[in-house]
């Protein structure tokens, strides 16, 4: 379990995490958003005991990360930023340091690199050197240092940035079979991420929480969450959508011939409109649902607070 | 310990897993050469000893070692590994004498490769072995107390050439300190007790014993004193700016 309570941290005047504070427990894969300069980087480096804390504190499984350095660091893997690596040595030797480092048992440590590089599939640049291996082994090496010892808790900073689509998608597998009873804490820019594997979203702004629930809940949050949409063939009379209950609102583009329905408070409204459609005898070509818009939620969750901070 | 043993092998091979340590190896031996044969005159002395040989070792260290010592630090803050390493668990303690005490095995290497000298002392002459050790002895603690003001100025910034300036910067002012040009021009106005600081802090008023084969507590505690102070001064500043 993760506890940080009043968490602050400041370069000189610059407060890059302002008083932050969550829990998160195990099974919990959350995924860490904000934009650049948010303060997801520092929390992680602080999280891993890199960073001194200015102020507040965090506790992992009840030590104190200042008070019990070591401790912790041992309960954690770690991918830092750019998944950084000594460019001189091999896979294997560099896993191998890795898994000295971690104080796996020497009978162990072989059984212990065969296993992560399976995982991530290094098996076929095991003896390059890390200078000479595109990004996304260099990642994915990045990736295969932080398991090696099986740790409860995993902090990944930016796994899939500069993995081509395939890799991504085999990153996100990889993080979504661990274990039920671990801690994942994933940053990323990619919001479709967040849905494909999280169970739950923590976006940070200006070093401030903003948000702090489910992906579903996010997706609520958009105007398109429950929202319809359907194609016309042709021009025809459609305000008589707007009568119907649980209809809040209408955006028709004329390009597309689509027309978006919006729903009062994101209620469930396929039925009526389906049902609406059939009785009217529209010239639908097209029904289908929408997803809520991460894109605008996040720009939204981000910046209106910014608009706020400025006023007051 | 064993975590320190740890970060010294991987820092050890990781100086031969480039050229860095054999082009390192080559020119010291190279040079330690040219000093003992060319400038000291080691034939012409007519004596069978390692004088020559030993006499040269903080001007040859003044250059060298900062050439191993600039990459510590400022590498491992360059390319962002520092927080791999940091995150590890490690204590910062344990990862800089790995570091220091890594870099000084290599410089022990150098020293022992330099055996064909030895050699030759002792087939042309009958030379006092024990005398020969102790000054080897001696020759790496010094070796030691330029290597850990190395590592100290590669702490501070994560420019290697400027690491290598530094220490060599500093390293001169520490040997020349006991250099005659310096203490006399301080005999004219300086008080006796301001010349015998400077001189006590000078890396050559502490071998010139050593050279000859005597290594006095007084000259083993001060380069001891100098690695322990050099090496806490880089620590602390990791500690204030790994992160920056």
């Amino acid at each position: 379990m993760i506890l940080v309570e009043n968490l602050t941290r400041k370069f000189g005047h610059h407060t890059a995490v302002n008083n932050l504070s969550f829990e998160i427990k195990s099974g919990d894969i959350v995924g860490f958003l904000g934009p650049n300069g948010a303060g997801k980087s520092t929390t992680m480096k602080m999280l891993t005991g890199f960073l001194p804390i200015s102020s507040g504190s965090i506790s992992i499984d009840g030590l104190d990360v200042d008070k019990n350095a070591i401790k912790v660091k041992h309960k954690i893997g770690y991918l830092p930023e750019g998944a950084p690596a000594y460019p001189d040595m091999t896979v294997y030797q560099f896993l191998h340091f890795i898994a000295a480092a971690r104080k796996i048992p020497r009978k162990e440590r072989a059984l212990a690199i065969d296993s992560v590089v399976e995982k991530v599939a290094l098996a076929s640049v095991l003896n390059k050197s890390i200078e000479n291996l595109s990004k996304g082994f260099k990642r994915r090496v990045g990736i295969a240092q932080a398991l090696i010892h099986d740790p409860d808790i995993l902090i990944l900073d930016e796994p899939t940035d500069g993995l081509d689509p395939n890799q991504k998608h085999q990153v996100r597998k990889l993080i979504s079979a661990l274990a039920e009873t671990k801690i994942v804490i994933v940053s990323t820019h990619i919001l479709e991420e967040v849905t494909a594997v999280c169970n739950r979203v923590i976006i940070i702004a200006d070093g401030e929480k903003r948000f702090d629930d489910t992906p579903l809940a996010l997706q609520q949050r958009s105007k398109y969450h429950n929202a319809m949409t359907i194609k016309l063939s042709y021009m025809a009379d459609i305000s008589g959508l707007l009568e119907l209950p649980g209809v809040a609102d209408l955006k028709h583009d004329k390009d597309t011939k689509r027309v978006t329905i919006f729903s009062e408070e994101q209620q469930d409204i396929t039925a009526i409109i389906q049902d609406y459609v059939h009785k009217q005898n529209l010239p639908v070509d097209l029904i289908f649902p929408e997803q809520g818009r991460l894109d605008d939620v996040f720009r939204e969750i981000t910046r209106s607070q910014v608009a706020e901070g400025e006023v007051s | 310990m064993n975590e320190t043993f740890i970060i010294m092998r991987r820092e050890f091979s990781s100086f031969f897993a480039t050229p860095v340590a054999y082009i390192f190896i080559a020119i010291f031996l190279v040079m330690s050469g040219v000093f003992t044969f060319l400038i000291g005159d080691f034939y012409a002395r007519g004596q069978a000893d390692l004088l020559s040989f030993f006499n040269f070792h903080p001007w040859l260290y003044l250059f060298l070692v900062p050439a191993i010592s600039m990459r510590t630090w400022s590498e491992e803050r360059k390319s962002g590994t520092i927080e791999l390493l940091m995150t590890l668990p490690f204590t910062t303690l344990q990862i800089m004498l790995g570091k220091f005490f890594a870099a000084w095995l290599v410089l022990g290497t150098c020293l022992l490769l330099t055996f064909p000298l030895w050699i030759s002392v002792n087939y042309l002459g009958d030379p006092d072995n024990g005398i020969i050790l102790s000054a080897y002895m001696g020759s790496w603690l010094m070796s030691g107390a330029f290597l850990a003001l190395g590592i100290c100025m590669s702490a501070l910034t994560k420019n290697q050439i400027i690491a290598f300036m530094l220490a060599i910067v500093i390293s001169f002012l520490f040997v020349l300190a006991g250099s005659p040009v310096v203490l006399d021009t301080l005999q004219h106005w300086a008080p006796n007790l301001v010349i015998d600081t400077v001189a006590s802090l000078s890396f050559l008023t502490h071998f010139q014993d050593i050279s000859k084969g005597v290594i006095t507590l007084n000259d083993a505690l001060f380069y001891l004193i100098f690695i322990v102070v050099c090496l806490y001064a880089g620590y602390v500043i990791i500690e204030q700016k790994k992160a920056n």
